[in-house]
């Protein structure tokens, strides 16, 4: 396989890593007013992602600079044609993360209240910003021949992308509602199931449409067959949730949330980032990519590092493996 | 005429990009040193718990580990900023770099920052879960994370202020990546990072020690052991660092005196070549900056400080121009010299202060004395003054390389990003700046509020569990 490719591949696998960890506790953040009655029941939801969350976040930091040092050129790109959805997206994870680091260092129900609120709006905004994102970086934005990118943010809001967003939101409350049905007992639990359910279906049907839609604009057999593989994935998840299988559920809506992403980066490959003004004046793996001697280097330090970073972000999830019950 | 209206857009949007630059850096930057410093001192602290079982250790770990926490979860989100902002702002820099300069980026995130986030997760959930010796090795490995990311971040800095291991790519119009090990073991690298971290661990333990001077003056009695014991290990970290953060800033001074004579001269306000040259203590220049009108000065310092000589001769700002111009055609070559030069005197200044104020403090506890009601008017400037220094000293070594984003390479015009408007710029510089300013009001009021609290109940184990799962106080 080409260096190109393999690098290719790497960072959508960055990207997957971290759709597949933050995706949850988005959904998580999301839900901890809806889902959470009292303050008790609030703190144990956010309990449940506290040791983890920002591991997770760490996810979309290596995959933004592996794409600089990999792809210099797709990295300014989507960094600067993107600039107000990621501006929406800096602030929301920036009072997101405050929040939640935030909400248990006074004992005042009123400040904790409000950081609940910060919680879910820091949820909700990054969510529907990246699917907003990542639908348009699939359908193709406007790139000039210096791979410039010329279009307004209103360019941005096109129905497909639209949909995109949605999608991506409510797969992540149904991510995340299930996490929460894995990590939780009694009552909360039983909400949360039910939930995740409704929300599941919703999310399955949204899915169909989009990545439907994304066959039509730029599909190929591969990421079709990958397409039907996530809805499956994620209707197993819903049946296995609804027998109360929540273990199984969320390997399901994992499943279902890599093969999503799978899917959009194999019907993207070889493009990293389409014009849609003109074919020629896309970014390929090839035109964006770092020199050979980069590539190798980044080769041999993902291979060391990345299996060494999943054995310790492994062993925190199975160190606070236990439920966390309401008290 | 459109090109001229193209040109005047720039213009703003490079003043605008460079604006959100330094105040989201320097902004940054006021959680980088003292968290850099502190996780040391609470492990270190931790540690002396874990050895001794001395229950002083444990409360003094948990109190400046909350606070610690606090500063982190501010340096975490703010740090965000920093890596999205090089594709946003500076995409043209971000294409001409990527290739050299993003290694060093990624190398930070993969083996720092999933160190750091990881095991602090582990470390706040894991007082009840991990047996002790685990748990302690958790918070040494977030210490291993914030060196190693000083580190990465620091290299891919130092490459911006001397260049090395790359080629230019004249067809690309990039540099490129030769040698990785030359980008690691850049000479100016090896300076500032023995610097930075001395001047971090300046400010955490001016930190301890100011909070711990506060509780000993206002709360005589309560816990008075425990901060004696903070406020002399903190004097003690602020005098070590100190003396670190001379001889790494002595050697530093040589690096860059070799490597960029420009920023040296300019610290100096230096307009002709000197042999022997002499240090200003002060100097008072016309208002353009281009000729010395009076200052007090100090023979043959200088010429120690950049070459270790007292008679070597230090090159001047007018004959570097002048050649800087033969090599890379017409323009300036000059930074921003008062900025320069007053910087680089307040941060030597303020930190020496701080020093000596710690010396103070230390003077004034021996042999068990209680200290002075005065001395707590020296709680809140202790940490400041080193703090300050920090940031002068980056706003000297930023602003000293100017007009160079990448010294002698490429201009900091050339690295805006061209595509972007200064109608986007302008939203993200008031959006940050509102948020930031809100943030350091909260992040301010929690600190105190913390503060104040002083250490947590006496029990040998405050967040003792009393069910499997229960959510501990300590964390959410």
């Amino acid at each position: 396989m080409e260096l190109t490719t393999v690098w290719f591949v790497l960072i959508a696998g960055l990207w997957i890593g971290y759709f597949v960890l933050e995706g949850f506790d988005f959904g998580v953040g999301i839900l901890v007013r809806v889902l959470g009655r009292d303050e008790p029941e609030r703190r144990a939801v956010i309990t449940t992602i506290g040791p983890v969350w920002d591991g997770n976040e760490v996810w979309l930091i290596v995959a933004g600079a592996m794409t600089f040092a990999a792809f210099p050129e797709w990295y300014a790109t989507l960094f600067s044609g993107f600039y107000l959805p990621l501006f929406g997206i800096l602030v929301a994870l920036i009072l997101r993360g405050v929040a939640i680091e935030y909400r248990g260092k006074r004992d005042d129900l009123q400040w904790r209240s409000r950081m609940d609120w910060l919680i879910t709006i820091g949820s909700v905004l990054p969510a529907v910003l990246w699917g907003l994102v990542f639908a348009n970086l699939v359908r193709g934005v406007p790139l000039d021949a210096s791979h410039e990118f010329v279009g307004t943010v209103g360019s941005l809001l096109n129905p497909f992308a639209l949909l995109g967003a949605a999608t991506v939101t409510v797969l992540f409350v149904a991510h995340g509602a299930i996490f929460l049905a894995l990590k939780t007992t009694g009552d909360l639990r039983r909400r949360a199931n039910r939930l995740a359910s409704r929300c599941g279906l919703a999310a399955a049907l949204l899915a169909v449409g989009f990545l439907g839609w994304t066959q039509g604009i730029r599909g190929d057999a591969a990421s079709a067959v990958v397409a039907g593989g996530a809805a499956v994935a994620l209707l197993a998840g819903l049946l296995a949730n609804r027998r109360g299988r929540e273990g199984w559920a969320f390997v399901g809506t994992a499943a279902a949330v890599a093969l999503a992403v799978t899917s959009l980066f194999l019907a993207l490959f070889p493009l990293v980032t389409p014009s849609s003004l003109d074919p020629a004046w896309s970014l390929t793996t090839v035109n964006a990519a770092s020199t050979a001697y980069t590539l190798k280097l980044l080769t041999v330090i993902a291979a060391i590092f990345t299996p060494l970073v999943m054995l310790y972000q492994g062993w925190t999830y199975w160190v606070f493996r236990k439920r966390v019950t309401v008290s | 005429m459109p090109g001229k209206h193209v040109r005047k857009a720039l213009m703003d949007t490079l003043d605008l990009a460079r604006w959100q630059f330094a105040i989201t850096t320097v902004y940054h930057f006021f959680f980088v040193p003292v968290t850099i410093s502190l996780v040391a001192i609470t492990a270190g602290l931790q540690t002396a718990w874990y050895r001794t079982g001395k229950d002083k250790y444990l409360r003094l770990t948990k109190f400046y580990g909350k606070l610690f926490l606090i500063n982190i979860a501010m340096g975490v989100v703010t740090g965000l900023v920093q890596e999205f902002q090089f594709g946003m702002n500076w995409s043209d820099y971000s294409r001409f770099v990527g290739d050299v300069f993003g290694a060093p980026l990624a190398l930070e995130g993969l083996l720092a920052f999933f160190l750091e986030s990881t095991f602090i997760g582990l470390w706040i959930f894991g007082w009840d879960r991990l047996p002790k010796k685990v748990h302690l090795a958790c918070i040494w490995m977030v210490v291993l994370g914030t060196q190693l990311s000083a580190y990465f971040i620091l290299a891919a800095n130092s490459w911006m202020q001397n260049p090395v291991g790359f080629r230019y790519n004249a067809e690309r119009g990039r540099a490129e990546l030769t040698d990785i090990w030359a980008v690691l073991t850049n000479k100016v690298v090896l300076v500032t990072y023995p610097h930075t971290i001395f001047a971090a661990f300046m400010v955490g333990g001016a930190f301890v020690a100011g909070v711990a001077i506060w509780h000993l003056v206002r709360r005589p009695g309560v816990d008075t052991g425990a901060f004696r014991t903070a406020l002399r290990l903190g004097a003690v970290i602020v005098i070590a660092a100190g003396a670190g953060v001379a001889v790494s800033g002595d050697q530093q001074g040589k690096v860059m005196t070799e490597v960029q004579p420009m920023k040296m001269a300019a610290a100096e306000a230096l307009y002709e070549s000197e042999k022997p040259a002499s240090f200003s203590i002060l100097t008072v220049g016309t208002l353009d900056g281009s000729r010395e009108l009076y200052s007090v000065k100090v023979p043959y310092l200088l010429s120690f400080l950049a070459t270790g000589h007292f008679q070597g001769e230090v090159q001047g700002i007018n004959p570097l121009q002048q050649s800087y111009e033969k090599l890379y055609g017409p323009g300036s070559y000059k930074p921003n010299i008062p900025l320069t030069y007053w910087t680089f005197r307040l941060m030597i200044g303020v930190g020496m202060t701080s020093a000596a104020l710690a010396v103070l403090l230390l003077w004034a506890t021996r042999r068990g004395r209680a200290p002075n009601r005065l001395l707590v008017w020296l709680a809140l400037p202790l940490p400041l003054l080193p703090l300050f220094a920090n940031v002068f000293g980056w706003v000297f070594t930023e602003t000293g390389r100017q007009p160079w984003l990448v010294f002698g390479l490429l201009p900091t015009s050339a690295g805006v990003s061209p595509g972007t408007t200064s109608g986007e710029v302008l939203t993200s510089l008031i959006g940050f700046t509102l948020l930031y300013g809100v943030l350091a009001l909260v992040e301010t009021k929690l600190m105190f509020r913390t503060i104040r609290g002083g250490l947590a109940g006496t029990s040998p184990e405050p967040d003792e569990p009393d069910a499997a799962g229960k959510p501990l106080s300590f964390a959410y």
